[in-house]
């Protein structure tokens, strides 16, 4: 049988899934216990028994200090600053991108202003939103949203676009206003393909908070992997790293369930 | 009743000429089937009383008074694609013309408003032959059951001209004469004057009380470019064929009364 025939079956699939998963972590214990064998005070690759102190300290444990417990304030701060950021890029793009996809006349005017702002590199205006914005949470949130929302505008108003003319064409035979078509055609149709493009920022926006975070805050994951830096502590930059990507994760598999319970008949269509 | 009158109609793309010169009368309540080869402009022509393109010299008159310049109400339409609202139920979607009409802010019935509606839609689901199919999405519908549905949804608004452009084109001859029958029922039943596009011969003679065929009379290649399509043949189909009335040469199609068989394509004999 050819090699393009051959599909493994559920178990198989879920074993060559873990693998790389398993490769890794593997590759990693190996390494660390031979670097920790030549110099136990090694602070490169600590094994994993440092690896679950550190997550106890930082998880488990209130800080000595604040009396906070500091991965849970951590991400509190962030996750404050991500939502609130996506959301106002969302609500900005979902408007504005229906507005330029469906009316001639705003996509003339906005349409190339978008194109050219999007191309901007938002970590470039990073000092310019510290000296106006000053260096507290409205900076952090307003970096993302500059960064995220012309990517999401130009998304949305593309798939707009992308919806067959014969929809708009028949909702007016139908009698259909434009705002009319812009509430029951337009709109719902747009919805989980917004959704989708929100998953896809998720990335950069954490890349924009991570950096703001780097440069002046007082909580947030960034903000500690950072910190720690200076005392070269692998073992809490590794599980943050680890709990960042484990939050994208969940993030974007939370967004997906949302687009198939509220959007049952996307994504099983032929055309 | 609603009579189409074209008067001197050219339409033309930059310098290609797509049609020229076209001059037509369409009595009210008429059938009127347009075919032709490829490429010849009829598509166009039906875009343009769809007021989807503009005429690039003449005019079209609909009772008289020049075409509104963007589509409308008054003419519903069926594509042979793209039809139907992929995000709405088959019941979402017929309803749709009503909440249109009904609701111009929310676009949404509740209550009595919408138990009226829902009933008209329903009665016109099983009309089509799509009762028991109205939670379903079109995804899941046939090809036939999806034109089917793009009929009732257009039907709903009633519409005083139905335009379609190859609708049943894409369906195989088993269930194209069912929607045939299906479609010979709605025109006498409703009142609306239909102009289709078909390439099909035989659906255009099947249906249609008149049949138009456009031809560019010069197709060198040459020539192909300054010269656009006009009516070659304009015949009108004998036994005449009156809207709302038996037909008594064919009246296993025609039949106004005729009580509706299971097609194919329905869905009740589609589970079985």
């Amino acid at each position: 049988m050819r090699l393009i025939n051959r599909r493994p079956d559920r178990t198989t699939a879920l074993l060559l899934a873990l693998l790389p998963f398993a490769l890794v972590i593997l590759a990693y214990v190996l390494g660390s216990a031979a670097r920790l064998a030549e110099n136990p005070a090694d602070k490169l690759l600590p094994s994993l028994a440092t690896l679950a102190d550190a997550i106890g300290r930082v998880a488990l444990n209130p800080d000595a200090r604040t009396g906070d417990y500091l991965l849970l304030n951590d991400t509190l701060a962030t996750l404050d600053r991500l939502v609130s950021a996506l959301a106002l890029s969302t609500a900005i793009a979902l408007v504005t991108g229906m507005l330029i996809g469906m009316l001639p006349a705003v996509r003339a005017l906005l349409a190339p202003f978008v194109a050219m702002v999007s191309m901007v590199p938002p970590l470039a205006l990073l000092p310019i939103l510290f000296i106006v914005m000053g260096l507290g949470e409205a900076s952090k949130v307003a970096l993302i949203t500059i960064g995220v929302t012309p990517f999401l505008i130009r998304d949305l108003a593309m798939r707009v676009e992308e919806l067959p003319r014969e929809q708009t064409i028949k909702a007016e035979t139908l009698g259909g206003s434009s705002w009319q078509i812009a509430l029951r055609v337009v709109l719902p149709q747009i919805a989980p393909r917004l959704i989708d493009a929100v998953r896809l920022s998720l990335g950069p926006a954490f890349l924009f908070l991570i950096a703001a975070e780097a440069i002046a805050a007082e909580a947030g994951l960034g903000y500690r992997i950072f910190l720690v830096r200076r005392y070269l502590a692998m073992d809490v930059i590794l599980p943050y790293v680890a709990w960042i990507t484990l939050l994208s994760v969940l993030m974007d598999y939370a967004l997906v369930r949302l687009r198939r319970a509220l959007f049952p008949w996307y994504g099983g269509r032929s055309a | 009743m609603t009579a189409i009158s074209v008067r001197n109609l050219w339409k033309e793309y930059g310098d290609q000429i797509v049609l020229e010169d076209i001059n037509l009368e369409f009595a009210a309540r008429s059938f009127v089937a347009l075919v032709g080869p490829s490429g010849c402009g009829k598509t166009t022509f039906l875009r343009m009383l769809l007021s989807e393109e503009k005429a690039t010299r003449g005019e079209i008159l609909i009772d008289g008074k020049p075409i509104a310049p963007e589509p409308g109400a008054d003419r519903g339409v069926v594509f042979q694609r793209y039809s139907v609202f992929p995000h709405l139920t088959v019941l979402g979607n017929v309803l749709l013309a009503a909440e249109f009409s009904q609701s111009p802010f929310t676009a949404r019935l509740f209550g009595t408003a919408r138990r009226a509606a829902e009933e008209e839609a329903r009665a016109l689901i099983a009309e089509v032959g799509l009762a028991g199919a109205e939670d379903k999405y079109p995804a899941a519908l046939s090809g036939g059951m999806q034109q089917r549905l793009a009929l009732a949804q257009a039907i709903m608004r009633k519409p005083r001209i139905l335009l379609l452009d190859e609708p049943f084109g894409a369906l195989d001859p088993g269930i194209r004469a069912d929607i045939h029958q299906l479609m010979r029922r709605l025109w006498n039943s409703c009142e609306m004057t239909v102009v289709m596009v078909t390439h099909d011969l035989r659906e255009a003679f099947t249906l249609a009380t008149r049949v138009i065929a456009f031809e560019r009379r010069r197709n060198r290649p040459e020539e192909r470019e300054r010269f656009g399509a006009t009516i070659a043949k304009d015949i009108e189909v004998w036994p005449p064929r009156i809207a709302g009335q038996l037909d008594l040469f064919t009246p296993d199609r025609d039949d106004p009364v005729l009580a509706e068989g299971q097609g194919r394509d329905d869905p009740a004999r589609r589970s079985a």
